[in-house]
């Protein structure tokens, strides 16, 4: 389970998305991707969400998921930390690995997985009985952390990472409700980050959103991506472009491509990604 | 970037710290929180068996003719439910005859015709009529309301409607009127409450395509609106039925606990409910005993059929609501 | 034509507005009982309810004054033994109901509940004497708590699952998406979010059984002096104004009007609460 965040040489290429991709190493032990997904298909019942998509997520990297809705992007990314089994009557084929870790062997628990792999909401969701300092700390407490002082030091890290200490550490008292929306999403990702997960991922955060707050959620995310991995769900293409390292196109549950933002946006392969980020349709 | 770089240092601190999560406790809640909803099969279960069990030797010895008989005679041993039933028929008819009409007028008169202004505190006050406890309307019911009945309209009714079977004889006050009466004031609340949520799921587009065709808000009210929730609100009366063949405190301190079967409802009554509640401490024999276990099982028989012939038409009726505002 | 036409149009106006009229009197008709039975019991029972009241027991027959204390702490210790059956298995009922249980399991379970709430409350007396009295030998304040309780389970659980179903789906994967476990969530996150809810709904049964007094009647059998042990005969505020507004003195029926003031007085104190919480619940979970 021990999993260390290391800054191997190959990641920190990664980062920089003027450089070309590199190939994943032959080295097979140490995984240059955060997920491997292999051949992963998700049926709801009847219904085929996700249909064998196999694809690498770069670490400490931004990864854009695009595409006209009800592509399955949200699925996709849900099935990167088993939210999507809450929905009843799930069945998942393939693999996921996480440093190298099948996610969906069974004697894996969706709570570890969680705890690794966090995640924010399309909709802000602070805990409406919580204050703003117990809505960050609350992972922390409900996962047996009893400590004090640890868990003060962790309230302050998690909401500076955040970018919303210095606007709310008067008010930790308050109920967590009592923030705007985009206060509240930034506090919804401070929460996230208290219980330190590798990678965090972001279903549409900003879409509920006025621009303003939007551009504080995207610098913000442009910072956290040197210590996580980052997979963002989002339909608002200049977004992808402007905070993704890469990107992913999704259509009907399929992967159709996926590559550096750069490239799939000035040059893609597939005529579907073109018609898509030309907005001919979706 | 300086705040994440620092924070590198003490890696994983949280995560060592974290309690390793067990999905032996996810396991035991839900078995827990299962067992808790298995009581509601517990208690099913419970109060068919003990009253079956509570009643045998009663039903060995006395057969069908339990139902059948009207003689009530715990010295000679000789028990018959037949006044018992015929009671809480007549006196929970009574109820229906009042309280139907002003229940589902003061319903439509809530979700139709009335001003805005004035729906909420009516619905509190009926939801207040509906907390005053059983015994109270019991206590009020024989020292206000039964007096009053046997001096102002008891005579009226015996003057105006007596050449009828059902208003004549002496009017000593404690009856199967005053009954019925007291059981039609305890449920009101019950059927309009009902059917204000009823009136209320019937789509505006019903009244509008009403007032389209130039229909008086009356009209609207009849044609659009009680028309169309006319199932749903034969359900809430149902379930005003099951209300009030169970009703017991209030009934049994006015009707006058007399077990015969007489037309006129002037004369004292009995109900299922009231006979269990006054003579059960009395009941000294063991077959004594049996026959009122009996009326239980009776009792819970009569309100069960009720009861599921109300839900089943209320269910419908929210169901096909339901599906109405999927589509 | 045209006069005969103008005609129809004012009697329909005319019908409309007298249908309004009987639907108002009806209105007025349905709350003139609870205006009535409010008046009537201030009239007659605001005399009785002083100091002696609160603390004396009952005094003998022929005897004035005398007070129900004994009464009011038994009713809270009724209270109080029903609930800690009642609100335990309720709350957990309903939320099994709410967040796990198939559809299937969970339609019956509910089409249950709701036959247990429409069966009379006499019946649970005469249940729990068969179960309880008759094996224990003899009435007791157990056997009395445990009648209202069997009302109460129902109730809450009903209450429960439809306020706990309320709770938006976000919460519940907010914490969960933080490796919270599924218990957890729902303890501590899911029902403390609908808290208020349930808090209106264990209210709301007690303050239905606590005017309870058929279940009563030969569980808890009513005693005119303090009850020293649960396993004896407790009395309660409703039995006793039972048994004294049923009784041939004035000095009992001053009492028993007195003690249904007080009885009204807390059962309508608790709804007033309840709307309150009611209130506050609407404006902070959406």
């Amino acid at each position: 389970m021990e999993n260390l965040i290391v800054t191997t040489p190959e990641r920190t290429v990664m980062e920089h998305v003027d450089q070309p991709v590199e190939p994943p190493p032959a080295d097979e032990s140490v995984p240059a991707c955060t997920f491997q997904v292999k051949n992963l298909s998700i049926w709801y019942g009847e219904k085929r969400a996700i249909d064998n998509v196999t694809l690498d997520i770069a670490s400490n990297a931004v990864t854009a998921i695009i595409g006209p809705s009800g592509c399955g992007k949200s699925t996709f990314i849900r099935a990167l930390n088993r939210m999507h089994e809450l929905v009843p009557k799930t069945r998942v084929e393939g693999t996921v690995l996480l440093q190298g870790e099948d996610l969906y062997l069974n004697d894996v628990d969706p709570a570890i997985v969680r705890r690794r792999v966090g995640m924010v909401f399309q909709k802000s969701n602070p805990f409406p009985t919580m204050s703003i300092g117990e809505n960050v700390v609350v992972g922390l407490r409900l996962n047996g952390v009893r400590d004090r002082k640890f868990l003060n030091e962790r309230l302050e890290k998690s909401l500076r990472m955040a970018a919303l200490w210095d606007e709310v550490k008067d008010d930790l008292h308050k109920p967590g409700t009592s923030l705007s929306g985009g206060q509240q999403q930034r506090l919804c990702i401070a929460r996230a980050l208290a219980v330190e997960p590798e990678v965090l991922l972001m279903d549409e955060p900003c879409s509920a959103l006025d621009p303003i707050a939007t551009a504080k959620i995207e610098e913000l995310i442009y910072e956290l991506k040197a210590r996580y991995t980052i997979v963002t769900v989002t339909h608002n293409m200049q977004q992808a472009g402007r905070i993704s390292d890469y990107t992913a196109f999704f259509y009907i549950g399929r992967l159709i491509e996926i590559g550096p933002t750069t490239k799939i946006f000035t040059n893609p392969t597939d005529r579907q990604t073109e018609d898509y980020i030309t907005g001919r349709f979706g | 970037m300086t705040v994440a770089a620092s924070i590198l240092v003490e890696e994983h601190s949280a995560r060592t710290r974290m309690a390793p999560a067990s999905r032996i406790g996810d396991k035991a809640f839900e078995w827990l929180t299962l067992a808790m909803a298995l009581a509601v099969v517990v208690l099913v279960i419970l109060i068919g068996w003990q009253l079956w069990q509570g009643s045998s030797l009663a039903i060995k010895k006395f057969g069908f003719h339990f139902l059948t008989t009207s003689t009530w005679d715990p010295v000679a041993e000789q028990f018959g439910a037949l006044p018992f039933i015929y009671g809480t028929l007549v006196s929970s008819l009574i109820a229906l005859l009042i309280a139907v009409p002003l229940s589902i007028a003061t319903a439509a008169y809530l979700t139709e015709l009335a001003p805005p202004w004035i729906r909420q505190p009516l619905v509190s006050l009926i939801e207040m009529l509906a907390a005053i406890p059983s015994v109270i309307l019991g206590l009020w019911g024989i020292f206000v309301m039964v007096p009053w009945l046997r001096e102002y309209p008891f005579p009226l009714l015996k003057r105006f409607l007596g050449w009828t079977p059902f208003f004549t004889g002496p009017m000593y006050g404690p009856s199967m009127l005053a009954g019925g009466i007291i059981i039609a004031i305890m449920i009101l609340p019950i059927i309009t409450s009902v059917s204000r949520e009823i009136l209320r799921s019937v789509p505006d587009l019903q009244r509008e395509a009403a007032y389209a065709l130039g229909a008086t808000r009356w009209e609207a009210t009849r044609i659009a609106v009680l028309s169309y929730a006319k199932k749903g609100l034969f359900g809430a009366v149902i379930l005003g039925l099951g209300r009030a063949l169970g009703e017991t405190m209030a009934v049994t301190m006015v009707i006058g606990n007399t077990p015969q079967i007489a037309a006129s409802l002037f004369k004292p009554g009995y109900t299922l409910a009231s006979v269990i509640a006054n003579e059960f401490t009395e009941a000294t024999t063991d077959i004594y005993l049996q026959a009122l276990f009996e009326i239980g099982l009776v009792l819970l028989g009569i309100t069960i059929l009720v009861n599921l012939l109300a839900q089943l038409l209320l269910r419908t009726i929210t169901t096909t609501s339901a599906t109405r505002a999927v589509q | 034509m045209h006069f005969e036409r103008a005609h129809r149009h004012t009697w329909r106006k005319i019908k409309s507005g007298l249908a309004s009229t009987i639907a108002f009197v009806s209105a007025l008709l349905v709350i003139t009982p609870l205006s009535l039975v409010f008046f009537h019991l201030v009239v007659n029972g605001a005399g009785s309810v002083n100091w002696d009241f609160f603390t004396k027991l009952p005094a003998p027959v022929g005897a004035a004054g005398g007070g129900m204390v004994n009464a009011i702490v038994g009713s809270l210790e009724l209270l109080a033994l029903a609930g800690a059956i009642g609100i335990p298995v309720g709350v957990l009922g309903g939320v099994y109901l709410a967040e796990y249980g198939s559809a299937r399991i969970n339609s019956v379970l509910r089409f249950l509940a709701d036959v247990l709430n429409g069966i009379p409350s006499i019946t649970w007396g005469v249940v729990v004497y068969g179960l309880v009295v008759l094996r224990l030998k003899g009435f007791s304040a157990y056997a009395g708590g445990l009648a209202l309780s069997l009302i109460m389970i129902p109730l809450i659980l009903r209450t429960t699952e439809e306020v706990v179903l309320l709770v938006p789906n976000g919460y519940r994967e907010a914490s969960l998406a933080l490796g919270v476990s599924r218990w957890k969530t729902i303890v501590h996150i899911v029902m403390k979010t609908a808290s208020k809810g349930i808090i209106t709904g264990i209210l709301l049964a007690l303050a239905r059984v606590g005017g309870e007094t058929a279940p009563l009647l030969f569980t808890a059998f009513g005693n005119r002096f303090w009850n020293h042990s649960l396993s004896q005969p407790i009395a309660a505020l409703p039995l006793q104004i039972f048994t004294y507004a049923i009784s041939p003195y004035d000095d009992w029926h001053r009492q028993a009007w007195a003690g249904a003031l007080v009885l009204v007085t807390g059962v309508f104190c608790v709804n007033v609460i309840v709307r309150i919480l009611t209130r506050g619940r609407a404006a902070s979970v959406v």
